[in-house]
């Protein structure tokens, strides 16, 4: 179980040094997305089933969607 | 050069902070008797199950007034900067791309389902995980759904905006109704707290939550609807 968990914090800090440094903003949001979603799954091996729950419907879909919305309508990339 | 230089230092005083509080805090054991406390008397004082909403609620319901309210600005600030009458909505949602038809229609079959689920959570927030943040955003994302799969979908701004003050009211008055029974404070618990583990029960936590799931839901609603009403280099779809 710890091992999983270790996958996982190591697995959210990549997506998260990569979805800084990616030139194409809309992978960029994903990454960021996938990261808070490993992140609810955290919460609830921290057994914080209320956290992971608000994580999950917030920082991985409402937030996600946000963003994407605004990548859509600027620009795609950065320069 | 200095940049690297300065950026080095940053890293190994962040890498040594961590270390340190690793080293001297053991992860995940208790340190303070205020949550034990919590989980002997929660149920007994309060009369909810779930001991996380008993304490968003109950002992820092205030904090939660607060917590709203900081989403209530969010909300606003976005509205300030996209804020369009319904009318143009209209003019300006001109999509060139039509979602094909199973996705229409899958979508509004499924919609009903996403809000019951998200009601669901709310009104069960004292006994499950879960509760009215939880469930707002559920219902606003099922919301999001029926945006992305209608183009012309459009949901009036003001009625969303009275909805948000209202449940807002809701709250701020059954908390003032706190101050004029035997408990004499803000969000005191004046009604019955019931047997624990019932729908209801726990006195004024349920409707609290209906309240701020009204309002979490509504607010993330004005928020997507701002957004998706702006036409930007995409013309109106996203």
């Amino acid at each position: 179980m710890i091992y999983v968990a270790w996958f996982l914090i190591l697995l959210t800090i990549g997506f998260a040094v990569l979805s800084v440094h990616l030139k194409d903003l809309l992978a960029a949001v994903i990454l960021m997305g996938a990261s808070s979603l490993i992140v609810s799954v955290l919460f609830v091996f921290l057994q914080a089933p209320d956290v992971a729950m608000s994580e999950a419907s917030i920082g991985a879909a409402l937030t996600m969607a946000i963003y994407i919305i605004v990548v859509k309508k600027t620009e795609a990339s950065e320069k | 050069m200095t940049r690297s230089i300065v950026y080095s230092v940053f890293l190994a005083l962040i890498v040594a902070v961590v270390l340190v509080f690793l080293v001297a805090f053991p992860f995940g054991q208790n340190k303070m008797g205020v949550g034990q406390y919590y989980l002997d008397n929660t149920v007994k004082q309060t009369g909810a199950e779930n001991v996380v909403t008993a304490i968003t609620l109950e002992y820092r319901g205030f904090d939660t007034l607060g917590e709203v309210t900081v989403l209530f600005a969010a909300a606003t600030g976005v509205s300030l900067l996209l804020y369009l009458t319904d009318e143009e909505k209209k003019r300006r949602r001109n999509p060139r791309v039509q979602p094909n038809f199973v996705v229409r229609v899958g979508s509004r079959i499924i919609f009903p389902f996403v809000v019951l689920f998200g009601l669901y959570i709310i009104v069960h927030g004292h006994l499950t995980p879960g509760g009215g943040f939880q469930g707002g955003a559920i219902i606003a994302s099922g919301v999001l759904m029926l945006y992305l799969a209608n183009p012309d979908m459009h949901v009036s701004r003001n009625n969303l905006l009275i909805t948000e003050g209202l449940a807002g009211l809701t709250y701020v008055l059954l908390g003032t109704a706190g101050l004029f029974t035997a408990g004499r404070s803000f969000l005191a618990n004046f009604l019955p707290l019931g047997t624990p583990g019932l729908v209801l029960s726990a006195g004024i936590l349920l409707p609290l939550y209906i309240a701020v799931g009204v309002k979490v839901g509504s607010e993330f609603s004005g928020i997507i609807d701002d957004l998706f009403s702006q036409a930007g280099e995409t013309g109106g779809e996203a």
